[in-house]
């Protein structure tokens, strides 16, 4: 069994997205040229979520990959309500108001968000008006709150990963009447999810990270050369200052059962994510809301499964931790990537292959005769080469397909074997996760010109 | 390097010839030790200001010197020839498929050749002859069509074998070739000296040429020319005229009044070799290879090869910047793909060495046609530019047309499509600009089938009816910027590709448009004809009506209600317009003409109506939805819905009155269809638009209604031998000549433009006849089709051309309409036409070079008119271009 390249490649890109930030006839205002995201999917179906989107009534633009587990409801949901809860906390109060006004007027609302959305990312139509309710509950908040201050994109990142974690916990302690949602925010509420997203305005590039996906800056040094410069630390049990902070929130006769297997509790693998209440609600709060929940809830074992040593919760928390980096002309993109890339690549092959990429799609040097005596057959062998060259590297239009082909297809020499990508791919569904996790990565390209001129 | 060479050549022929400077010793003529002669200080004043040094401002001034006009200054930024026409690749080819186009190519190159010896400036023009090459049957016969135009111009013109081609030109490949063009009286020359040649001739004509002297703008005064201001002072003048090449639109957005001249520049590339070991003859026909993009002549011993790319590189959008023209940069990977093209066309040429690729921008036009002509906002600024890369070829024939113009009034041919005014302020956007050229200059080389529609700058004018008809499986062509249905697509049907169909035989749209016709003759259709110019003229008084009829030709002193169907003509009685009048009132009227009237029409009527506030003119063809409710049960469906009887006693034909339909009051019912069939147009307030149209979907369902699109009209107009305007009719055709008479009121007892020539041609005849030709021994299915442009042959001999054609359902034949000229055998000379020389001939039409047998009539099938509604009136006439 054995698949064909074109066969390869139709696997590759069937989730492959690029935006080009609009660019009016050469005027560009945009620090972001524009990214491009793809996800290969291991589990079936994916667990990995990604979301891209541009701030309508401040400035910026929000990118952020998803990591569920435990289902993919949690990430799901994430994927589809944080970046409204960071877009309100960025508002200013007057824009809160004129937003809350022309709800409650039945007005028109201004838009928020501009997506940018592949057309298998999809938002679910049931829980609209459940996640609109939560959300406008947080914004009367913050205008009641009107701090009078301007506001700080570290605290909006970390107000909105907080609210909304607490919204997802709220909404399955309350329930829902519809029984396809109470179902719906229980699932988002007993699976897990981690975020990494990044906040770009200008030159100030935000990450807010929670969990083990990872963000990793391309940066290209004078000698042409790529680096990587880590934006994000990983939550999980490498991580000594995260086993601290664990071991610091509890009392010191659970040290020894906290981390286990480098594990949270032994059993989870990221020590910081959204939902996973059986990690945060107290063993009476999570009986009582699986027994008075819907049989599916009931029967499921998962749900009902207290972890053991289960003395002083919450241990978990989807409180990020968040990294401002000033943008300067020598960073030219951003990754990205739930950790099913970073357990098969090294970031600083990533930044190798994604610049090579990119500066291939864009910078081959023009030819000039000058004083050369070069014959038109010569300057044919030579451009139908520079061709070749160029097409091989257009085989992906898009640099996450591409860092996905190395990343499953690498051999031991840092090269795609065709063949060895052919077999990672054509594994059946119940073997594949064994081989591969979900891979979802944006990559984001700066505009160096926009960037100098700041 | 070579771009140096022709710099250098350029300025000592100049320097050489120009009479101020003949005394130089040769040791001043070089760059860098002559120190610039005083310049001469401006004049204060001047009959005509030229601006623009390259070709086609020094033929301007040529022209003009030499048809009289003194006191002409040419004022050029930089150095004369200096542009575009110095890299300009020199090649003067007649092979044009526009007729004017092909005219002005045909006066250039005998203006070349005999240059030389008119000024003793070298030109370099050699007479080579040009191949064009025919890859693809389709190809083959585009090039047959041609053929047959040049033919009967009397320019020798041959179709020829590849092996033929391989005698004439032993380094061609061609062995994928299917046959091609041979024109040999084709020729080079070296474009800067043509132009120098002009600038000498000019200036001992007396033209004073100014160098490194730049207009900032140009003054306009109560829509008048004034003055321009260069940056060494002003000049007070009559006649502006700009030239400046691609820096027109710029140039023209200057003043306080912007003068819109829709050009936008490309990169255009070519290749400069070393001679070969052998050096090329300087004889060497020029290659034309459309299919693989190139152009190929001999340069010097080696050769010079260019061609037009798929993905052009437009520049200067936002204007001229930094960027010198000379600073382009050469972009070898974008000129891959011709280069492939030239050596698979001369592989021989493997081994010759490089010398330069040259890269050089040239100016395109929304249309792919030179612009030419008199702003339609300020009298006395003219235009000359946009050449589309054929500057050369074009400039001798432009310049004169445009002297003439300014001398005369106007030029001595038909330059319709190349006037200015066929653009609005619509055509001006830079982002249209920059996309449309994109399209349009890989165009220059792609086949051009009949109906081709361009691609970019579409959707900008629309009817509010777009998206309801869109769904209905409307396609769409384009005319002014407007969205006009061609035909709806049954639902179904899998034509998905439609509108990729190129041929030029029977198109797939054919049952489609059969029964839309169909449909048309038995029932009711819906056409939305929004797109037509739509004027209102009133007054307080008698103003309007006084105006009106010496600006028509018809009588407009007609009851309140009655349309009235008349030309616009100019002091030679020819049509500068033909509309469809409703008198609305005592004092006002309403003026429906073809849609790219909109500023021809617009500026001929400021031009001409008196300067008096108590008389208004204004532009409401945004303001109606206009519905062409076409056939025998158009009258059903309109009386259901306005429970009012249409029948012909109370609506008779060519009738105006305003009416409800529906629930929406206020709309204009004309009993007019511009197709000879029974039925109505309604001018709907847009507001109105949907629900009007709803209603008469809804009410017209019983009898049995449907959409239908202009191919349609256009089947029932031709086959009823109906002109439209810019098709059939121009400023060079009478009324008289086209069976127009009755569309006339000689006696109307007060003067109007154009009479005398009508009295003239009454008394003693025309010279020229508007026919019809039924195509005889001509198969639909099979055979080739014709379009427009087709040579006419009386008796085998020449006689004129056809200027548009259908076919049509009715008859079951394909309908050509053309001009019968009689010209007499031993001298040429026009004659007058008679009916009898008309009905007297055996007649063919020429489709690609194959003829087929026609028969000739003056007056249209009377069986085709359904029913006579109006006995003394009825409705012949149709204007809207196609």
């Amino acid at each position: 069994f054995y698949l064909t390249p074109p066969q390869v490649n139709s696997i590759l890109k069937a989730n492959e997205y690029s935006f080009k930030v609009p660019e009016f006839d050469g005027k560009n205002v945009s620090s972001v040229l524009g990214f491009d995201s793809n996800q290969l999917p291991a589990n079936a179906p994916i667990e990995d979520r990604r979301s891209a989107a541009t701030c309508l009534q401040t400035r910026g633009m929000l990118l952020g990959v998803f990591d569920g587990h435990a289902g993919c409801a949690c990430a799901q949901a994430v994927s589809e309500r944080l970046f409204y809860y960071i877009a309100v906390s960025l508002l200013p109060h007057e824009t809160l108001l004129e937003i809350e006004n022309a709800v409650e007027n039945g007005r028109a609302l201004l838009p928020i968000l501009q997506w940018h959305k592949h057309p298998n990312d999809y938002f679910s139509k049931e829980a609209s008006k459940l996640y609109f309710n939560s959300l406008r509950t947080y914004w009367q908040e913050l205008i009641d709150l009107n701090s009078g201050e301007t506001t700080d994109v570290r605290e909006a990142l970390i107000n909105a990963f907080k609210r909304l974690d607490n919204d997802i916990s709220l909404e399955a302690q309350v329930g829902d009447p519809n029984s396809f949602l109470n179902y719906l925010v229980l699932r988002v509420a007993f699976s897990g999810s981690t975020a990494c997203v990044a906040h770009v305005d200008g030159v100030d590039l935000h990450v807010a990270n929670t969990g083990d996906s990872r963000a990793m800056l391309g940066v290209q040094e004078e000698d042409g050369s790529w680096s990587a410069v880590n934006l994000s630390y990983d939550h999980n049990a490498q991580n000594e200052h995260e086993v601290e902070r664990v071991k610091m929130e509890h009392p010191k006769s659970e040290e020894k059962s906290l981390v286990k297997q480098d594990r949270l509790l032994g059993l989870l693998m990221p020590f910081r994510a959204f939902g996973d209440v059986k990690f945060k609600w107290s063993i009476e709060l999570q009986k009582r809301v699986v027994e008075s929940g819907p049989d599916q809830l009931n029967d499921n074992e998962y749900t009902k499964f207290i972890p053991p040593n289960y003395h002083t919760p919450p241990y978990l928390t989807a409180e990020p931790e968040v990294i401002h980096h000033k943008l300067r002309p020598q960073d030219k993109f951003l990754v990205l990537a739930t950790d099913g890339l970073w357990e098969t690549m090294h970031r600083q092959d990533v930044a190798r292959i994604v610049g090579e990429y990119l500066t291939g799609v864009h910078h081959q040097q023009p030819i000039a005769v000058g004083g050369y005596k070069v014959t038109l057959g010569q300057m044919h062998g030579l451009l139908t080469e520079r061709r070749a060259r160029i097409s091989s590297v257009f085989e992906d239009q898009n640099a996450a397909t591409h860092l996905i082909r190395h990343a499953v297809g690498n051999n031991e020499f840092g090269t795609v074997d065709h063949e060895r990508l052919s077999k990672m791919l054509s594994l059946p569904e119940e073997l594949a996760r064994m081989y591969r996790d979900d891979i979802t990565i944006i990559v984001v390209q700066f505009n160096s010109h926009v960037i100098g001129a700041y | 390097a070579a771009g140096m060479f022709l710099r250098l050549l350029s300025d000592i022929q100049w320097r050489a010839a120009h009479p101020k400077w003949r005394r130089m010793t040769s040791s001043q003529r070089s760059t860098s030790t002559t120190a610039e002669p005083h310049p001469l200080s401006l004049p204060a004043q001047a009959q005509v200001v030229i601006c623009g040094g390259g070709i086609m401002g020094t033929s301007v001034a040529y022209h003009l010197s030499k048809m009289g006009f003194k006191d002409i200054v040419l004022l050029e930024q930089g150095r004369l020839a200096a542009g575009t026409t110095r890299f300009c690749a020199g090649i003067v080819s007649t092979a044009r498929p526009v007729s004017i186009e092909l005219k002005m190519a045909h006066y250039s190159n005998k203006l070349y050749q005999q240059l030389e010896q008119e000024t003793g400036v070298q030109t370099g023009y050699m007479k080579t002859g040009s191949i064009s090459l025919a890859q693809t049957q389709d190809r083959l016969i585009s090039l047959k069509r041609i053929a047959s135009s040049l033919n009967v111009m009397g320019i020798p013109c041959e179709i020829i074998s590849p092996k033929k081609v391989l005698q004439l030109h032993p380094l061609i490949n061609i062995h994928d070739l299917v046959g091609a063009m041979y024109v040999p009286e084709d020729a080079l020359v070296s474009s800067a000296n043509v132009s120098l040649a002009l600038a000498t001739a000019a200036s001992r004509n007396g033209v004073q040429i100014h160098e490194r002297t730049s207009v900032s703008h140009v003054t306009i005064q109560k829509g008048r020319v004034t003055g321009v201001e260069t940056d060494r002072g002003r000049i007070q003048c009559d006649y502006f005229v700009n030239c400046a090449g691609q820096w027109a639109y710029e140039l023209g957005h200057s003043g306080e009044e912007p003068v819109h001249i829709p050009v936008h520049a490309c990169e255009h590339f070519y290749l400069l070799t070393h001679p070969l070991q052998a050096p090329l003859s300087s004889s060497l026909p020029t290659i034309v290879d459309p299919d693989g993009r190139i152009y190929i002549r001999n340069w010097q011993g080696g050769i010079l090869s260019g061609g037009f790319e798929k993905n052009p590189k437009p520049l200067f959008t936002e204007g001229r910047n930094q960027l010198e023209i000379q600073n382009l940069q050469e972009d070898w990977d974008h000129f891959g793909p011709l280069l492939s093209a030239l050596l698979r066309r001369m592989p021989g040429l493997e081994a010759l060495q490089i010398m330069q690729l040259v890269n050089c921008p040239e100016s395109f036009t929304p249309d792919m046609r030179c612009i030419m002509g008199e702003s339609p906002t300020a009298r006395g600024y003219f235009v000359l530019a946009g050449m589309n890369s054929a500057g050369i070829s074009y400039g001798g024939g432009a310049g004169k047309y445009l002297a003439e113009w300014i001398v005369n009034g106007y030029p001595s041919e038909n330059v319709w499509p190349l006037d200015l005014k066929r653009f609005g302020t619509l055509q001006s956007s830079r982002t249209f600009l920059r996309h449309r050229v994109m399209e349009v200059m890989p165009l220059m080389y792609d086949l051009k089938v009949p109906r081709w529609d361009f691609q970019t700058g579409r959707q900008l004018r629309t009817s509010p009816l777009y998206d309801r008809l869109d769904a209905q499986g409307a396609r769409w062509m384009e005319k002014h910027g407007f969205e006009r249905v061609k035909y709806f697509v049954p639902p179904g049907s899998d034509l998905l590709d439609l509108d990729h169909s190129k041929t030029f035989y029977k198109p797939d749209w054919f049952d489609i448009v059969g029964s839309e016709v169909k449909c048309c003759k038995e029932a009711v259709c819906v056409i939305d004809m929004s797109s037509f110019t739509k004027f209102e003229i009133s007054s307080t008084g008698d103003q309007a009506l006084e105006s009106l009829q010496y600006l028509f030709s018809n009588d407009l002193d007609v009851p309140v209600g009655h349309v009235v169907h008349t030309g616009m003509l100019n002091e030679k009685g020819g049509y500068e317009n033909d509309c469809s009048i409703a008198r609305l009132s005592k004092r006002s009227f309403f003026m429906i003409s073809p849609t790219d009237q909109q500023v021809h029409c617009w500026a001929w009527l400021k031009n001409r109506l008196p300067d008096d506030s108590n008389l208004v003119l204004e532009d409401v063809t945004w303001k109606y939805t206009a519905l062409n409710l076409i056939g025998p049960r158009a009258v059903d469906v309109l009386s259901e819905l306005s429970y009012a009887p249409m029948t012909a006693e109370h609506f008779p034909s060519l009738f105006c009155k305003e009416m409800s339909v529906g629930y929406a009051n206020g709309i204009r019912v004309m009993s007019i269809t511009h197709t000879g069939e029974p039925g109505f147009v309604l001018y709907i307030p847009i507001e109105y638009a949907l629900h009007v149209y709803n209603e008469v979907m809804n009410m017209g369902q019983k009898y049995g209604i449907r959409n239908a699109g202009y191919y349609a009209l256009r089947s029932l107009r031709i086959e009823k031998f109906f002109a439209f305007w810019g098709q059939d009719l121009d400023a060079f055709t009478t009324p008289m000549e086209c069976g127009r008479e009755f569309q006339v009121k000689l006696d109307k007892g007060m003067e109007f433009l154009g009479q005398e020539v009508l009295l003239e041609q009454k008394q003693n005849g025309v010279y020229k006849r508007f026919t019809m030709f039924i195509l005889e021994d001509h198969d639909t299915d099979m055979d080739l089709w014709p379009w427009w442009g087709e040579p006419i042959f009386r008796n085998g001999r020449y006689v004129g051309k056809t200027t548009s054609s259908a076919y049509s359902y009715t008859l079951e034949r394909h309908v050509c309409l053309g001009f019968v000229h009689h010209f007499d055998e031993e001298t040429g000379e026009k004659l007058v036409v008679t009916t009898d020389f008309i009905n007297q001939g055996e007649y063919e039409i020429d489709i690609a070079g194959q003829r087929f047998q026609a028969k000739a009539k003056l007056y249209p099938f009377s069986s085709l008119f359904a029913q006579r509604r109006r006995k003394d009136e009825v409705e012949l006439s149709g204007y809207q271009r196609e």
